[in-house]
């Protein structure tokens, strides 16, 4: 049986673990090649959780190859337009295409906002904002010539309402949004469709960490998954803590595919009912 | 292996258009169909609607999968027919799992400037769809396996669209009085697993829209004809469109998705 996305090429930025990863995997079982990214590296201002390594994105590699699927992987900072453009000047002239763009790479971190300091404000921003439009940017013109694609920039939850003590975090992802329905509109005659997608706490170590577990449980003096997770459960409406990084990239995978062909400037929530609640 | 194997979808409106592909497209992926459609006239819709004929070739169509259908003339505005064709389904065919909430009527152009126009839309398009859910909800959360709702609102459910008529204006509150329908019902319900969603077409090519009186209606009114026109590159999209999307929101696909209005709709909402 054919694939959803077969013959398709996809770039995917922050590839190397956790969301990334798991769309990488999906996308290549229903047929599609990659060009995957990653900083793998720190990030001076994220401290809450480990940053992604170079044997992060190896196994992802590993497990796209495992696939019979090709793969191009670049240790490549979204922060620098000229090193994502050449990552993925590289991976088309490789794979021969590009359909798909998922701008997925992003960072967290707690802090009130009053105690944030300029520094941590601006890596934020220039990550999960400036980076997911270097991402577009960088792909844009691979797109006009194939004619058309798709594609989803990973919004959140917190880009659709205000959340505190991630105030720089849910700026940058409201700021998505925008990106979002300006390139649906000046690219749609290109049939180039532009989507975000909402999720609310995907369980990975961005939310399982213990900053995040205390902020949900603050009374707690040793937060842990386990205390955390009624607290999860109880900002949803549906009743399940989080959700797991596969069901992001089966949202994903329905918007690129062409069972979505006239869905574009379309904010999907993939959150359990957290923002309906 | 289908994505809806051994589940069984309760949709109104089925004998055509998007209802009947709807039908389709879930029986292709395994499941068992209880539908039900008006099969007559009503007054202030001057477009032909569906017959019992139509209603008789979504069963065709249906059974040549080798899917089972439990078909019924029902009326979305009699609760207590609604009942029946559920309970019924539901004892052919065992439990109920998925429900489209799809049956409507545009009453727009000719015939459509009286107030009764207004009465029979907001009975249809919004009274209906809440008497669809009621009539599914119990043997849904009496099953204890969740379930899926999908209410079919349109552009006109996000947008003020849908001219200066009565029947024009019922059918915009309508659809978005639907949105508020959903949102209440993916609260109440979400303790349940049931997930609750609402799509939002652009125009599809269907009957009610592809028909003389709606030709006429969009050539008389030019700021219509505009306010409808999508993004992409596409004049209108096909019932299979909405079926796909109605697909993934239904499918395991979406299990963590509810409370979301979702437009297929070509980028019309963007604009």
């Amino acid at each position: 049986m054919s694939g959803r996305v077969e013959g398709k090429v996809a770039f995917i930025t922050g590839a190397a673990r956790s969301q990334g990863r798991s769309h990488a995997v999906r996308l290549a079982q229903e047929g599609a090649d990659i060009i995957a990214v990653d900083l793998a590296g720190p990030v001076e201002s994220i401290q809450m959780y480990p940053p992604a390594t170079e044997d992060d994105l190896a196994e992802t590699v590993r497990q796209v190859e495992a696939l019979d699927r090709r793969i191009v992987a670049t240790k490549a900072d979204v922060r620098d337009s000229g090193v994502l453009k050449a990552a993925v000047d590289e991976g088309v002239a490789q794979l021969g295409r590009l359909d798909i763009v998922l701008a997925n790479a992003g960072v967290f971190e707690i802090q009130p906002a009053l105690e944030l300091t300029d520094d941590a404000w601006r890596e934020m921003i220039d990550i999960n904002l400036t980076g997911v439009w270097n991402t577009c940017k960088a792909a844009l013109p691979h797109l006009i010539d194939s004619g058309g694609g798709a594609m989803v920039l990973t919004s959140s939850t917190a880009g659709l309402k205000g959340t505190p003590n991630t105030i720089h975090y849910t700026a940058a992802k409201h700021g998505v949004v925008g990106i979002m329905r300006t390139l649906a509109n000046e690219f749609a005659q290109h049939s180039i469709r532009v989507n975000t997608v909402h999720p609310t706490g995907v369980d990975t170590v961005m939310i399982q960490n213990p900053k995040t577990w205390g902020l949900f449980n603050p009374e707690d003096p040793s937060p842990s998954r386990e205390a955390a997770a009624p607290v999860f459960q109880s900002t949803n409406a549906l009743p399940v803590p989080w959700v797991e990084p596969v069901d992001i990239s089966n949202a994903i995978l329905f918007l690129v595919s062409d069972e979505a062909r006239y869905i574009t400037g379309v904010t999907l929530p993939v959150d359990a009912g957290y923002t309906v609640k | 292996m289908g994505k809806l194997e051994g589940k069984v979808a309760f949709i109104t409106g089925a004998a055509r258009g998007q209802g009947r592909s709807h039908a389709i497209r879930l029986a292709q992926e395994g499941a068992d169909v209880i539908a039900v459609d008006l099969c007559e006239q009503i007054d202030s819709v001057a477009y032909d609607m569906a017959t019992p004929e139509d209603l008789q070739q979504t069963v065709k169509e249906v059974e040549a999968l080798d899917r089972r259908i439990v078909a019924s003339r029902a009326d979305v505005r009699d609760r207590a027919a609604l009942d029946a064709a559920v309970r019924d389904g539901v004892a052919q065919l065992g439990r109920l799992d998925i429900v489209l909430a799809n049956a409507g009527i545009a009453p727009m152009g000719e015939g459509s400037e009286t107030p009764q126009a207004w009465q029979d839309v907001i009975d249809v398009n919004l009274t209906g769809v809440w008497n669809t859910v009621q009539a599914a909800v119990p043997t849904m959360i009496e099953q204890g396996d969740g379930g899926a709702i999908v209410i079919t609102s349109s552009t006109a459910g996000l947008k003020g669209i849908g001219g200066d008529s009565p029947g024009g204006q019922g059918y915009t509150a309508a659809k978005h009085g639907v949105v508020g329908l959903m949102r209440t019902f993916a609260n109440t319900l979400g303790q349940h697993r049931i997930r609750v969603n609402t799509v939002h077409p652009t125009g599809v090519n269907t009957p009610m829209v592809v028909n003389p009186v709606m030709e006429k209606f969009l050539a008389e009114d030019p700021s219509i004809a505009n306010a409808l026109s999508n993004l992409l590159p596409v004049d209108m999209i096909e019932a299979v469109d909405i079926s796909n999307a109605i697909l993934f929101l239904v499918s395991d696909d979406g299990r963590y998705v509810t409370g979301v209005t979702l437009p297929v709709d070509a980028g019309i909402l963007a604009k």
